[in-house]
């Protein structure tokens, strides 16, 4: 049966491209986490004054701040549609078990429009006036931050399917889990801008998403089959 | 090839409604069972409890072939087909999108996707995306699922229902011959087949079986 030991990573590969280009192009895609997240950011020197002092002060922690809020809105999505339209009749007929295909679903909601946020995130750190040598350290924190986010709100767009407008319900379950990758990014930035170590926070940081990465897909495929039933 | 698939004394419950209590069935290759009964009393269910998408209350639903008992992750992942009442196609994607993807994930090869289009005419539908789709349309395209890949064991509910006279006919024919091939159909049907198909009616329960039902 040399087929079947091929048909779990070729399942995988033709969800995870599946979703993807589902990622880029429904309801708007990354264009609408992108643009609330920059708007999000064009409103801080709105509200804090345009004094380029206070403003590189706060620019790391508020980009995290954001950079969280935004990762939340398109977790409605994430299962809900494919819920709706009773895809998952068909993936839980073929070779991969839920946990995978949570797993997979996240990632190429990652890919779609947590990735773009992440690339965004040291423009506007800049913009905002931290300093341009930071940009290196702050893309591999956001992406790193944004795994994490893409992951445990999965856990919670699994958690509340099946109820209606879920959102609000998912943004309260998940909010409380994005406070540690929030505060190892914002400290890892403040600690590069001072002069500080910052292996400690980006091991953190790591550490966290690799944490989302193992226990995440276990709580989704138990949330996911229960849905399901 | 002998598959064979055993519905051991089960019930199934949805919330605390018991909606079947203790049936058998015994269905082999070859074999169509049609299941009728009221609106609510459980084919769905039935169907869903079969294609492995939960347990039975109580019993067991075992499948076997000439070489012993399957295990049941490989009889879901590898022998089943289930067509239900929704279409499973995302609305912003074409057909043949949505066709390729399910080919490929399910194994299946390209030369079953070429039959599959002609077997059904749906080629004019390629292009269009699923959003566009009639009823009938959509069931038709689902049905290529079954020729794509291809699997013993098909849960169809009520897969008629949409469909124009001709399509019947097409998809009447598609059945008869996996039957003659061997395949095993289970179907949710109010209007009968148009072949012969063994007819298995489901009533509700009566209330003593359903008091046990909530003791346990």
């Amino acid at each position: 049966m040399s087929t079947k030991i091929n048909a779990g990573p070729h399942a995988a590969l033709s969800l995870l491209k599946r979703d993807l280009s589902l990622s880029l192009t429904r309801g708007g895609g990354p264009l609408l986490a992108v643009g609330f997240y920059l708007t999000l950011m064009a409103m801080i020197p709105l509200s804090l004054g345009s004094d380029s002092g206070t403003l590189s002060r706060v620019a790391p922690g508020l980009t995290w701040l954001c950079l969280a809020l935004a990762s939340l809105l398109s977790l409605e999505r994430l299962f809900e549609r494919d819920y709706e339209d009773g895809l998952f009749d068909i993936l839980r007929l073929g070779p991969l078990p839920m946990e995978v295909i949570a797993l997979l679903k996240c990632l190429a909601q990652w890919l779609g429009t947590g990735l773009m946020l992440a690339v965004l995130t040291p423009f506007v750190m800049i913009i905002l006036g931290a300093p341009v040598d930071a940009a290196f350290i702050s893309l591999i924190a956001a992406i790193l931050g944004s795994l994490s986010f893409a992951i445990i709100g999965g856990i919670g767009a699994s958690l509340s399917l099946g109820t209606r407008k879920g959102g609000v319900l998912i943004a309260l379950l998940v909010l409380p889990f994005y406070v540690p990758p929030v505060i190892f990014g914002a400290g890892l930035m403040q600690a590069y801008l001072t002069g500080a170590p910052v292996v400690q926070a980006l091991s953190l940081l790591t550490a966290y998403a690799l944490f989302a990465l193992a226990l995440g897909p276990i709580a989704m495929g138990a949330a996911l089959k229960s849905a399901l039933n | 090839m002998s598959l064979s698939v055993t519905l051991d004394n089960i019930s199934l419950r949805k919330g605390y409604n018991l909606l079947i209590s203790n049936l058998n069935l015994e269905v082999g290759s070859g074999d169509a069972i049609s299941l009728t009964g009221q609106n609510g009393v459980g084919k769905t269910t039935l169907l869903r409890a079969i294609a492995g998408f939960f347990s039975p209350h109580a019993g067991k639903i075992s499948a076997s072939d000439a070489g012993g008992p399957i295990d049941p992750v490989r009889f879901r992942t590898e022998l089943i087909h289930y067509l239900g009442h929704q279409d499973a196609l995302s609305p912003t994607r074409t057909t043949e999108q949505e066709l390729r993807f399910q080919a490929q994930y399910l194994n299946a090869n390209e030369n079953n996707y070429q039959f599959a289009v002609q077997y059904l005419n749906l080629s004019p539908l390629l292009d269009l995306e699923t959003r566009l789709l009639s009823a009938g349309q959509k069931r038709r395209v689902s049905f290529a699922r079954l020729l794509i890949a291809q699997r013993p064991v098909w849960l169809l509910d009520e897969p008629m229902s949409p469909l124009d006279a001709d399509q019947r006919d097409v998809a009447a024919r598609l059945m008869q011959d996996h039957l003659s091939d061997g395949g095993i159909i289970i179907a949710a049907v109010h209007d009968p087949l148009p072949f012969e198909t063994r007819i298995v009616h489901l009533t509700r329960p009566d209330i003593s079986a359903q008091e046990v039902a909530l003791v346990d």
